[in-house]
Formats: structure tokens, C-alpha cells, sequence
């Protein structure tokens, strides 16, 4: 465990990418398997440890220590893993080594009752940095700075051999991954997807930033639009059909009319979207069926949805993915019409020739209805590619909505904004406050509830988009402004306007003001700006547009 | 029976009505009585200013001379009648020249301890326990997940760094005043005694502490203008920046720096992350958790009042332990003043 801990705690304050990487490097080449495997599967998320969940050890923390002070403690510390690790009674003469394969192994095989005896145990024989690392291993989501693809970087770079093939038999090994080392140690072939119903890595789109626009040789590029649904990849092998969604998860229960048997066989690569070709659906519906495992027929014949297929990796035996865009594109257009020739599949459509005009003039039709995120540019000898590949593909969306709302509550934020009160709850003046409010005075009012004439109703939580500076002002703000506490959340003076971004607005039924936004972000903070002057709901309403 | 009713909370803070005056005040007032040097605490413009030579020295050195029409130099357990009120200072292990202030009136003594530290630092007097009937504290590090460790064992942490990396300039950020000498004499102290490199905002604070005699060893501004040139490295050197000064152009002008900070808040992983530091030590210039109860029981007071942190989790504790507890909420004083 010290030597883990050690790597987590380097990877956590290291400043660089590639110190970051060199960190993983000399882990990799340096540490004995299974621990390696292990270590690395709780760096990409794909360690999963049953029996050991948040309320447990919320639980042994509570027989350790006063729980309110574990309570209070854990709200300014913001992470249960640290304030455990932190708050734990430090014992040095307990002092034990214990690897993390050891841990992983017995976690596997005892009770639930038992799990509760040796991790207290465990707790109380390693130092602090170490019960640290066991806890975030055990809780999942490290938060150290490191992505998947770095891993498998590291991986690269430790053998000496090219990612793309580690990112291809990524979805074919399990933690530890024995197959994969024993492979880029030459003691095994390369493990071998071909034929299998398996996620393939995804191919992503960088955004397309103003003063690349200039430089972009629009002529190489294919444009489509960018919809607004939910990435998948449908996979036909001969062992079945599997539908996954971007992060390679199987959803195939979620959606049984379109994982359901094909005579064709191969990969293609499209977006789900709601509604049929002909009658598009709110991407409000389309969450509908994204929140249910096992969807009943009624809510499936309610609410249909389909695939609008936009690229094909594997055809029958071929592996086409280095082939061009252009080729596979032919072949697409081809297969649309036999082997791929259902209901449930639509062809995107390539839009007109791509130029710097007409960019402009599709961006402005974005926001016409129709949930169009933006425009997607591909370059037209792109091979498909895992991750994001510079130059190939670029999404440019649509901009932002924005509204003037006014913080109403605050909580304590995770991770990197642990201990600053950096979580927001916003609100919008309600119909009939709107007219009758302007005399800007509205402390200590509690939302929902009218003060006088005027109500705020909350339309959005937004916890991004300030700089580091920005935190801390609004952190000042909200610790001076105070008015009421419920458990962590804070409730504020109703003064603080800040300008808020989002994608785009719904209606909501589980929500008092009867809306709320697609991902809320901050855009400014307006310090000069009188509460009464923020947005109204009716303002909000006026923004939906399907 | 004790009778606080002589000492009660006003807009500029603590206020102290048969005296006439106010403690640590954040506005401008008439009569102040100032625990110590750091600017929440210490503001100019007072009419009268009561403190120790050290903290006055401190307040001339930043506001200049005339930073109080009058000022009484209070020495560590001297004792001054002001109005009818008894008044002490004695030394609160902060920084330089820290003073509890002692308070005796109606037959109940007050202390209020301003911020204070239990641990060793070789730049000022240790916090001196005194039982009291009122014991006024403040709670930054109020909360159980503050231990600190001892902090030689962060300055070998520190010196470790230095020799892992000999051609990065380690860069710390350290308040000027407190932190900044305290880190330099701890290195002392560890027998390192090469010359040490500061930022000008530190020059004077410096000198003052060295006037008071602290040994401090050879100290150096940091030449900007010279590494430009690259007439000089700092790779390998120790070169102490107010924190305000770690994101801006002179810092970016060191080769390859290290980024260190030193404060009780680098405890918690994610906070020093915030910060982009490299190399966090938890060094803290206040009480941790642990040291604040011991320092609640040792006082012996009846009666715990809490200023300004974590007031919360502190006068749970309180009420734990059988004592009477509650929150002034004062605000103006800085969270981050570590």
C-alpha cells in the first residue's frame, strides 16, 4: 500500500501531463503483478469492489469518532475518503504493510459483516497517507488528474508499443489484466476481438476554437450536423448484438429494439436520439428511456427512439477503421441500403460543401429547432481512431444561452473545490413578482415562500465556469452572507447576480418554476448588477425551443 | 458568579466599555488594543493603540510612524489600568510580539487569546497558559481532521526536496510576517545555513525581526533583474514570496520552480491542489484541533467563547467536555490568514 499511496499522492500535486505520465511509467515497470493491474484499474475506474460502499465507511467512522464532528469535518473537507483518512486515531506501533492485491482478494471473499472488521483493522495499521489510499481505492474516483488515456499512454511507453494497440484490447481484459501484460511481455498473443460483440474504442472531435477557423481547409472537411442525443456504438458479432453507449457501458437492455439480432455483422457508430427519422423527439424524452434499465412496453411504444448512423468501423470481416472517412462513408451509404436497411436506422445527412460561410449561416440555424447541437467537421481521410485526434475531427456547437440569475443557496463543493462554497442553486424571478419587485431589496428572503411581491424559484445549480480567483470571492461572498443553514447548504442574502450559460432549456415537471437548464455554467459574475434586475421564468420559458 | 456583561460584540469587533476600548478592532476606533501584527487584526487609523513594542514596531514598519495619533507599548505581563478595566498581555506563540489579552474587571477575568499556536517556533515567546474565567479563542483549525504534524518534520520534507531536485528554484509561499521568518529559522535550526533568498516584501519584516534579535542568518533579495541576465541561478536555492506573489511574472521568472506552500490548510489534499503547489507542508502559525482543546482545558475556564473558523464543531467539543460555549461570529477576520 505504501507504494501505491506514493504514486497517488505524486500524481495528485504533480503540476504536468507528462510528470503525471513519467509518475505512471516508473509504476508500471517498477511494481509486481497483480498489484500493478489493480493499481492501474482503480486509476481508469474499472475496479470495482463490492461489499465496501460510501455508507460503510461512513458507519466505522462513526463508532471511531463523535459523528457530529465526522459531519462537520467531512462537509468543509468534501471527500469522504479524506476526512476518514484525516480524522482516523493514528496508531504507529500498529504498523503493517498490506498490498493492495491482498486487500482486493480478501475484500472479494468476506461478508459484509466481516469487511466492516478487517478494513477498521486495515484503517487502524496504516498511516495517514496510506488509509487515504485504501479509502479512495475502496470509494472509486481518485481524483489525482488522471484520465484513462494516460494509462494506456503509460502503458505504451513502458513497452514501448504503439496505444492504439492497447486502447483496441482495452474492452477485451479485466482488472488485473493479466492477458494485456503478459502480451507486452511476450509471453502471450495479442488478445483478439475480431467477430465478438465488443466495444471498440470511440473516436472523438476536438472543439473547433475561433482562430482555427481561419486556418481550417474547409474543402478537406465533411460537415454534418451535431445532434443533440446520447453517442452509442451498435455492435453485430456472432455472438450476439450489443448496444454501448460512449464510455463502452452495455445498454443494450435499455434500448431492445435496437439491440436486437441483424443478419449483418460489423460496428457502426451513430447518435440515439428520440422520435423517429421523420418526428424527432425532446432530448427530454430521449432521458426518459437513458434512466431506465429495463424499459416496459408502454414507455417504449411512448416514447421510440432510433439510431442516426453517422460511420462504420467493422463491416462483416473487414476492419475499416484505417481506411478514409471517405471510403467509409461509401460503404455506409452502401450497407444503408442492404444490410442495414432497417426502421430503426438512419443515415446522418452530409451537409452541403463546408465553407467559412456557410458555417455561420448552419450555426445560426442550430438554435431553429430540430436538436442541433452544432456542426460536426470531419476531415475526409480521417482513419476512426480512439480518442481525440488532432486535426481529424472537429465539433463546433452553437453558442450558449445566457441569463442574468441570482444565487440562492450554497453548498460546499468536491474534489478540486472541496472546502470552498462553490456548488450554486439559482433562481429566476417568479410571473407575478416580476412586475412589483424593483426595489432591490430582497434579503433574507426565502425562495418559494413571497416576501411582499417578490419570489425567486430556483432554475439552476451550476458549480463550473469560475477561475480559481472567482472561487474564492464568491466563496467570501457566500460565508458573509449567510442567512439560514440547512445541514451543508447555505442560505444566502439574495443580492449576488451572476451571468449563467446553458445549452438549452426544458420544461420539468419535478421543478417549482416548472423548467431547468442543460448544463449551467458560470459566465460572469455581476457584482454591479441589482438582484432585481435578473431574469424573470416567463424570460426562460421564452428559451425553449422544442 | 462571573459577570461578562462588561465586554460585548460591536460592529468593529470586541468591545471593552469600561475601558473604552475595542480589541483587534476591523475599523478605525478611538482606543484599540491589538493582539498582533497581521493586518486583519492590526488596521491604521486608530486614535490610541495599546500593544506590545513588537507588535507596534510592526504596525510602523507597514503603516508608518503615524499609524496611531498615540501609542502605549505594553511589555509581556506588565499591567495597564485602562478606565477601570485591568489589562495584561502575555504571549500567545503566534508570531512576533503576540499577545493574549488579559482582561480583569468586576471580579471575572477575561483572556482574549487573539490567534495563537501551541507548537515550537523559534521566532517568538511561547504561548503562556494563564486560568481565566472567560477564555476567548478563535477556531481556524476547529475541526478534528486538523493534526498537524510537528513541523520539523515537514522542514525535512522540504530539504529532501532540495536534494532530489538541484536544478529547480523551490519557491514557498509564506506570509511575510510570521510564517515566512518561522520557516527560515526552522531551516536554521535543521543546520542548513546557506543564504537564503526572499522577496522584496519580505526585506523589511526581516530586518525588524533580526532588530528584535532572531537569528535569521543570511538572507538575500531576490534579484530579479540579475536572473534576467542570467547573471545568477537559483536552481537548488530556497527562495521565500508572499503568496500573493507565486502567480505573478517574478515567479515565472525562476528556471524550473518548485511550488511550496506552508500552512494548516495543506492538510486537506484537494485545498493545496487548489493552490497549484507541488510540495505541500503543513506548517500552521495556529492551534491545531488537538491543541485548542488543550489549551480550553488548561486555562480553566468556565465559560468558552469562539471568534471566528470552524465556531461549529468547536462548541460541540465544548459542550462535550461540560463547558459553557458560544459563537461571537466576529467577521472581518481572514479564514486565510495562516
Amino acid at each position: 500500500m505504501r507504494v501505491f499511496a506514493n504514486l497517488l499522492q505524486s500524481l495528485l500535486y504533480a503540476p504536468q501531463r507528462l510528470v503525471k505520465q513519467a509518475y505512471l511509467v516508473e509504476f508500471i515497470r517498477n511494481t509486481p503483478d497483480p498489484d500493478r493491474g489493480y493499481a492501474l484499474s482503480a486509476l481508469t475506474g474499472e475496479l470495482s469492489i463490492q461489499g465496501v460502499k460510501a455508507g460503510l465507511i461512513r458507519q466505522i467512522a462513526y463508532e471511531r469518532c463523535d459523528s457530529v464532528l465526522f459531519d462537520l469535518s467531512y462537509d468543509f473537507v468534501g471527500d469522504l475518503a479524506e476526512t476518514v483518512a484525516l480524522i482516523w486515531p493514528q496508531n504507529d506501533n500498529l504498523y503493517a504493510e498490506i498490498s493492495v492485491s491482498e486487500i482486493i482478494t480478501k475484500l472479494k471473499t468476506v461478508s459484509r459483516i466481516d469487511a466492516r472488521i478487517v478494513l477498521k483493522q486495515w484503517l487502524d495499521q496504516m498511516p495517514e497517507a496510506q488509509r487515504w489510499a485504501l479509502l479512495k481505492l475502496l470509494t472509486g474516483g481518485l481524483r489525482v488528474g488522471v484520465s484513462a488515456r494516460m494509462v494506456r499512454l503509460a502503458l505504451a511507453q513502458a513497452y514501448q508499443t504503439d496505444v492504439n494497440d492497447i486502447e483496441q484490447i482495452w474492452p477485451l481484459i479485466e482488472p488485473p489484466y493479466a492477458e494485456l501484460f503478459n502480451w507486452l511481455e511476450g509471453s502471450a498473443d495479442k488478445p483478439d476481438a475480431a467477430g465478438r460483440a465488443v466495444f471498440r474504442p470511440m473516436m472523438l472531435a476536438h472543439p473547433l476554437l475561433e482562430p482555427e477557423i481561419e486556418r481550417l481547409d474547409f474543402t478537406s472537411f465533411q460537415a454534418e450536423w451535431k445532434w443533440d442525443g446520447a453517442r452509442i456504438q451498435l455492435v453485430s458479432g456472432t455472438d450476439g448484438v450489443r448496444l454501448f453507449s460512449r464510455s463502452g457501458d452495455d445498454i443494450s437492455s435499455t434500448f431492445p429494439e435496437i439491440a436486437k439480432p441483424l443478419s449483418w455483422k460489423g460496428v457502426i457508430d451513430g447518435e440515439l436520439l428520440a422520435g423517429t427519422p421523420d418526428q424527432l423527439g425532446s432530448f427530454q424524452q430521449l432521458q426518459l428511456r437513458l434512466n431506465r434499465k429495463k424499459p416496459s412496453s408502454k414507455l417504449m411504444s411512448e416514447n421510440p427512439v432510433f439510431v442516426r448512423v453517422y460511420d462504420i468501423l467493422i463491416d462483416g470481416d473487414s476492419d475499416l477503421r484505417d481506411n478514409s472517412l471517405e471510403h467509409r462513408r461509401a460503404l455506409l451509404e452502401a450497407q444503408m441500403k442492404s444490410g442495414l436497411n432497417v426502421a430503426y436506422l438512419d443515415l446522418s445527412e452530409i451537409l452541403a460543401e463546408a465553407s467559412f460561410a456557410n458555417l455561420q449561416i448552419w450555426r445560426e440555424q442550430c438554435r431553429a429547432g430540430g436538436l442541433i447541437e452544432g456542426v460536426m467537421l470531419k476531415h475526409k481521410t480521417s482513419s476512426y481512431q480512439a480518442g481525440r485526434i488532432k486535426g481529424s475531427w472537429y465539433k463546433w456547437k452553437r453558442d450558449p444561452l445566457t441569463a442574468d440569475l441570482v444565487i440562492l443557496y450554497a453548498q460546499r463543493g468536491h474534489g478540486r473545490r472541496s472546502s470552498f462554497f462553490s456548488d450554486f442553486t439559482l433562481g429566476a424571478w417568479a410571473e407575478d413578482s416580476k412586475t412589483d419587485n424593483k426595489t432591490g431589496t430582497q434579503t433574507g428572503t426565502q425562495t418559494g415562500t413571497k416576501t411582499g411581491t417578490a419570489t425567486l424559484l430556483p432554475v439552476a445549480k451550476a458549480y463550473s465556469g469560475f477561475s480559481d480567483d472567482e472561487l474564492k470571492m464568491l466563496d467570501k461572498f457566500v460565508r458573509e452572507h449567510i442567512v439560514q443553514k440547512f445541514g451543508p447548504v447555505r442560505e444566502v442574502e439574495k443580492t449576488l447576480v451572476v451571468e449563467i450559460a446553458f445549452d438549452s432549456v426544458q420544461r420539468s415537471k419535478r421543478h417549482k418554476s416548472g423548467i431547468a437548464t442543460r448544463f449551467p455554467r458560470f459566465k460572469a459574475i455581476r457584482w454591479d448588477k441589482p438582484a432585481n434586475e435578473a431574469n424573470s421564468v416567463s424570460d426562460l420559458i421564452a428559451m425553449i425551443d422544442i | 458568579m462571573i459577570d461578562t456583561s462588561w465586554l460585548k460584540i460591536s460592529k468593529p469587533g470586541l468591545y471593552v466599555p469600561p475601558a473604552y476600548a475595542h480589541i483587534d478592532p476591523v475599523r478605525a476606533v478611538d482606543t484599540a488594543i491589538i493582539t498582533h501584527g497581521h493586518a486583519d487584526h492590526a488596521r491604521a487609523g486608530h486614535g490610541h493603540v495599546i500593544a506590545t513594542p513588537e507588535t507596534l514596531a510592526i504596525m510602523s514598519a507597514r503603516y508608518g510612524a503615524n499609524f496611531a495619533a498615540q501609542q502605549t507599548a505594553l511589555p509581556y505581563n506588565q499591567q495597564l489600568m485602562l478606565g477601570d478595566v485591568n489589562v495584561k498581555l502575555i504571549p500567545a506563540g503566534h508570531v512576533l510580539g503576540s499577545a493574549q489579552i488579559v482582561l480583569e474587571y468586576a471580579n471575572t477575568k477575561i483572556i482574549a487569546a487573539g490567534d495563537y499556536k501551541r507548537r515550537s517556533d523559534p521566532t517568538c515567546r511561547p504561548f503562556q497558559v494563564e486560568h481565566c474565567d472567560v477564555f476567548i479563542t478563535e477556531a481556524t483549525f476547529g475541526l478534528p481532521v486538523f493534526a498537524h504534524p510537528e513541523p520539523e518534520t515537514q522542514i525535512k520534507k522540504l530539504l529532501e526536496v532540495q536534494h532530489l531536485f538541484p536544478e529547480r528554484s523551490i519557491i514557498i509561499g509564506a506570509y511575510s510576517l510570521g510564517k515566512a521568518q518561522r520557516l527560515i529559522a526552522l531551516l536554521r535550526e535543521a543546520g542548513y545555513d546557506e543564504t537564503i533568498f526572499i522577496h522584496g516584501a519580505m526585506k523589511k519584516l526581516c530586518e525588524l525581526y533580526i532588530s528584535f534579535g532572531i537569528e535569521l542568518g543570511s538572507l538575500q533579495t531576490t534579484p530579479i533583474g540579475k536572473i534576467d541576465n542570467q547573471q545568477i541561478s537559483l536552481a537548488g536555492k530556497f527562495i521565500l514570496a508572499p503568496p500573493s506573489a507565486m502567480g505573478t511574472k517574478w515567479a515565472q521568472r525562476l528556471s524550473d520552480p518548485l511550488v511550496v506552500s506552508a500552512s494548516g490548510w495543506m492538510q486537506v489534499r484537494q485545498r493545496a491542489k487548489q493552490g497549484g503547489v507541488e510540495l505541500p507542508l503543513v506548517i500552521s502559525d495556529h492551534a491545531d484541533w488537538n491543541d485548542i482543546l488543550r489549551t480550553i482545558k488548561e486555562v480553566n475556564a468556565s465559560e468558552i467563547w469562539v471568534t471566528h473558523g470552524r465556531e461549529d464543531a468547536l462548541i460541540h467539543a465544548c459542550s462535550q467536555m461540560g463547558l459553557s460555549a458560544k459563537a461571537l461570529s466576529l467577521i472581518g477576520y481572514e479564514d486565510e490568514s495562516e
